[in-house]
């Protein structure tokens, strides 16, 4: 498969959010607004492409039994030089997202990818995989933010388009997953017409 | 592909991988620790200056640690020339989702001056509303002396209007706003005694 059929099977056809349904909880967790889901989409995706990386690389000197406790160890590394690296480059978004970041640890997507795809091909067609499903990751979370920001707080990318307090049930858990299961539905009728 | 394992490479494997993860971050730690801490500074002399009098000395140099009910809370001298003109008091309480930080600016003579919030996990879009960016929830303080002003929501009697769905953080709030008051009243009273001295 060519690296750009790589990277567009991970927005749509294996979209991590709409199709695979992995990492659900950093997606109901930060998507109270577009920007946040953004943000978290954008952490994600760098940690998926050097955790990929990394893995691909290393995967033919790991023994079997380890895999995992190996693949969990460089994946939190990454993930911690990521939180250092906000919290002291860009504090004002550390800020907003410092509660999530170590969440990607143990976000499925990025362990899934290792294990089911990064430690069977080479570091290119990994990194590739990796910006695939990070922008269908990242895609995803900001549509789920938009519209539950829309919504519970009537504004988008933070601007207020009414002055109204929206509809508080979509800011808090419940409506995270009324908003999934409608743009699951939508997503999955728009790509069933598709191919 | 993978490898057959064995005791002894897979000791070895997982060794070298935590060892090389370890000193990985090690590095990552030590450059960007003074970042970090220029970044922290930076946030609460900002926090300062926008809540507390203005004052031309450093306050966050010459912080005063005060003890209230058993907690050490931290009070930032405003001073202009030798003269304290105010304290931005950092204080805290559990609110809904965990810890709230905020930073209370009192003139001397025990007025309000402004609110600031340092850190909190409040629900976005409900509990942040203490943010003074996202709502007016906080400039009721401002002004108000809390010898007259009662700092408990109108729900239980006082004369705070509490965030909409938000009670129990607003209550939180009031609680680090009195807590700030009690450390501000003691740090009045240290300064005076030492004054006397």
């Amino acid at each position: 498969m060519s690296r750009l059929a790589l990277i567009s099977r991970g927005v749509i056809k294996e979209n991590p959010v709409f199709v695979l349904l992995l990492g659900m909880c950093p997606t109901l967790g930060t998507t109270t607004s577009a920007i946040n889901g953004m943000g978290m989409g954008i952490a994600t995706t760098f940690v998926l492409i050097m955790s990929n990386m990394a893995i691909s690389s290393i995967s033919g000197l790991i023994p079997n039994k380890v895999r995992i406790p190996s693949y969990i160890v460089v994946i939190a590394a990454f993930v911690t030089i990521l939180q250092l690296l906000m919290q002291a480059y860009t504090p004002g978004l550390y800020e907003t997202l410092g509660l999530f970041i170590p969440l990607i640890v143990v976000n499925c997507i990025v362990l899934g990818r290792a294990e089911a795809f990064a430690s069977k091909s080479g570091v290119m067609d990994s990194a590739a995989d990796g910006v695939g499903i990070g922008i269908g990751f990242t895609l995803s979370l900001t549509v789920l933010g938009a519209v539950r920001e829309l919504l519970g707080s009537a504004s988008i990318f933070g601007v207020k388009l009414i002055n109204s307090d929206g509809m508080l049930v979509f800011i808090l858990a419940p409506g995270a997953f009324i908003a999934l299961g409608y743009l699951l539905v939508i997503f999955n009728k728009f790509k069933s017409r598709i191919s | 592909m993978a490898k057959v394992s064995s005791l002894k490479n897979m000791v070895a494997t997982l060794s070298v991988i935590t060892l090389v993860s370890s000193a990985l971050l090690g590095g990552v730690y030590a450059l960007t620790k003074g970042p970090i801490e220029v970044a922290m500074t930076a946030k609460t002399n900002s926090a300062i200056a926008s809540v507390s009098p203005e004052f031309d000395n450093d306050p966050s140099s010459q912080i005063i640690s005060v003890d209230y009910m058993g907690k050490s809370y931290k009070a930032y001298p405003a001073k202009m020339g030798d003269k304290i003109v105010g304290y931005a008091i950092e204080s805290y309480a559990s609110g809904f989702g965990g810890r709230i930080s905020i930073m209370v600016g009192f003139g001397i003579e025990g007025v309000i001056k402004s609110i600031s919030v340092l850190s909190h996990t409040e629900t976005p879009g409900l509990g942040d509303k203490i943010e003074t960016s996202k709502s007016n929830f906080s400039v009721q303080f401002q002004g108000k002396n809390p010898n007259e002003f009662k700092m408990v929501v109108k729900k239980d009697g006082g004369d705070v209007d509490a965030i909409t769905a938000s009670t129990i953080t607003s209550r939180a709030y009031c609680d680090a706003v009195t807590t700030a008051w009690e450390v501000f009243k003691l740090c009045v009273e240290q300064t005076e005694k030492q004054g006397g001295e």
